[in-house]
């Protein structure tokens, strides 16, 4: 060892059962921190009209990009946006994964199928343009990048004006 | 401006869950780091700290919880947070106390707890994500390493061995870190075999959730060489920030690391990195990256990184030694003190003084990097002897 091993202090670890069996001193508290977030100009106008059945996009006359989600300024330009553009609710696959383990760390378990988060390149939008969504109606096996894929939306009744109106892409 | 230079490093010891807490745990870096140089609190002019999320914690603005034991009492103390990038930036803005003029020295300690939150601090990185558009898919953020991953492998034909190759090394290599929270040799093999956690990434292609600390001291020109005869040099500092809507973004390269990294480049007269860099600390929380940053750190061609690593080109005796303290995957990742646990490895390594990890042959040149919030930040300090 070197001499930077002088100056590094010496461990005192303990795992996860030392504090279940409590086998040592420790104190616990949970947060209970709600919000109301608003959801903003452009996230709002994107919402109703998920809402709706519709994607909507916007672009800046500048750059000429047709942005996803839309934004009130253009962060590259910076200035206000322009057009409100109606964009296809199909795309194309940019990346994925399947995924076994679930927002809190906890593990999909035997018969539950397993997340299936993707960027969606969206048709209408300017090339690269993806949002994060979830595949379905596909097997794990067969998603490949550059697929084709289309939104499920959930029945009318059913849509709150929230990204999860769309269940999610599904190979057409 | 004036010269900078690292006078002295500490660490505590990386491990899963340490009984300290994270105000002790910056403690002990920091005395460490005094101790190794030779002072006192009282010849520390200032104090940069930086410790990332402050959820991990539960406690909010937490950069005032920990001053004291950054022994930031009664001192011009500044907190930096940029997610992953903080272990590095805290190194920039210490550095700009110094070569600003203002201060003669200043300590730099990075410190995270991560044990702490319960479940499990993955639970909380979900609060990183837009909580408009995203947040309500669940997202964890395995997610977006993985489908970097890839689309890193898809970009180039990499293969699911090629990246556990980068695992193997670097855990094999940080087993020989005092400091490491591992003390068993892992195989390609045994990390293709690992839990899958969110294809393609496996659970050892993944860094462990790690408490510690680590400081280093700042010094400029005139009070250095005071202190020490072997100060190491801030050569290049560089930082850059791409944009927060990362699925724009094409995730098989790091723009925001190359941009960092030519900053810090042209700062330290570097035109060709490949040629001048002996030693290379990219940030490594999972395999790919390290290979993902070497391209961004224009360390490697685009595409050429595997061949480079399979030829030995990244080994401790290669032609650039890449993560020689054992990275990220080989140390721990306790988050913001990952980041200054390089910054110490470059240190250590250019005054010769790093053991059975020591690159050999004198090296003249490191590069530290690190990477975060929401995979857009980059941080890149060069240093030299
Ligand atoms: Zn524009």
């Amino acid at each position: 060892m070197g001499n930077m091993e002088k100056w590094v202090s010496g461990g005192t670890s303990v795992s996860e059962k030392d504090i279940k069996a409590g086998d040592i001193f420790h104190t616990f508290d949970s947060l209970d921190c709600e919000y109301t977030w608003d959801c903003g100009k452009a996230i709002g106008k994107y919402l109703s009209e998920l809402k709706k059945g519709n994607i909507i996009a916007k672009k800046c006359n500048e750059c000429g990009r047709i942005m996803l989600p839309p934004r009130m300024f253009c962060e590259l330009c910076f200035r206000p946006t322009d057009d409100w553009v109606y964009v296809e609710d199909t795309g194309i696959i940019n990346t994925f994964s399947i995924c076994n383990v679930h927002w809190d760390a906890s593990r999909v378990e035997e018969g539950e199928d397993p997340p299936l988060p993707a960027v969606i390149e969206i048709n209408g939008a300017t090339k690269g343009m993806g949002i994060l969504h979830l595949l379905g109606e596909v097997k794990p096996e067969d998603i490949k990048i550059g697929m084709k894929v289309k939104a499920v939306w959930k029945p009318e009744e059913e849509r709150t004006g929230a990204i999860t109106d769309i269940k999610y892409f599904k190979p057409y | 401006m004036r010269d900078v230079a690292v006078v002295g490093a500490g660490m505590t010891n990386f491990v899963r869950r340490a009984l300290e807490t994270p105000k002790e745990l910056s403690y002990e870096a920091t005395k460490n780091a005094l101790d190794s140089c030779g002072l006192q609190l009282d010849d520390i002019e200032s104090i940069a700290h930086g410790s990332a999320p402050d959820a991990f914690d539960g406690i909010h603005q937490k950069g005032e919880y920990l001053a004291d034991g950054c022994g930031g009492f009664n001192k011009p103390t500044m907190r930096v947070y940029v997610g992953g990038a903080t272990g590095v930036h805290s190194l920039i803005h210490g550095w700009y106390h110094v070569a600003s003029g203002h201060f003669d020295t200043c300590v730099v300690v990075c410190e995270e707890k991560m044990s702490s939150a319960m479940p499990h601090a993955q639970a909380f990185f979900k609060t990183i994500f837009d909580h408009t558009t995203e947040r309500p898919l669940d997202p964890t953020l395995l997610w977006i390493f993985a489908m970097e991953m890839k689309r890193y492998m898809e970009t180039y034909g990499y293969t699911k061995e090629d990246m556990a190759i980068v695992a193997e090394k670097n855990k094999n290599q940080g087993i020989k870190h005092p400091a490491s929270q591992f003390d068993t040799e892992v195989t390609v093999e045994d990390v293709l075999n690992s839990e899958v956690m969110a294809y393609p990434v496996n659970r050892l292609d993944v860094s462990p959730v790690s408490d510690g600390a680590v400081a280093v001291v700042l010094a400029s020109d005139r009070v250095a060489r005071q202190i020490t005869d072997q100060p190491v040099w801030v050569e290049g500092v560089g930082w850059n920030l791409d944009t927060a809507y990362w699925a724009t973004r094409d995730l098989y390269y790091p723009r925001y690391c190359e941009k960092a990294a030519w900053m810090a480049y042209d700062m330290a007269g570097i035109r060709n990195p490949i040629e001048d860099i002996d030693i290379a600390e990219p940030y490594d929380p999972f395999d790919y990256k390290a290979l993902h940053h070497m391209e961004g750190l224009q360390l490697s061609p685009k595409g050429k990184t595997v061949d480079l690593l399979k030829d030995g080109y990244f080994d401790q005796d290669g032609e650039i030694a890449m993560c020689p303290s054992g990275g990220l995957m080989g140390v721990g990742n306790p988050i913001a003190a990952a980041g200054t646990m390089k910054i110490a490895e470059l240190f250590w390594q250019l005054r010769g003084e790093a053991g059975e990890r020591q690159v050999p042959g004198s090296p003249k040149l490191g590069v530290a990097q690190a990477w975060g919030d929401l995979m857009q930040v980059s941080s890149v300090v060069v240093m030299g002897n």
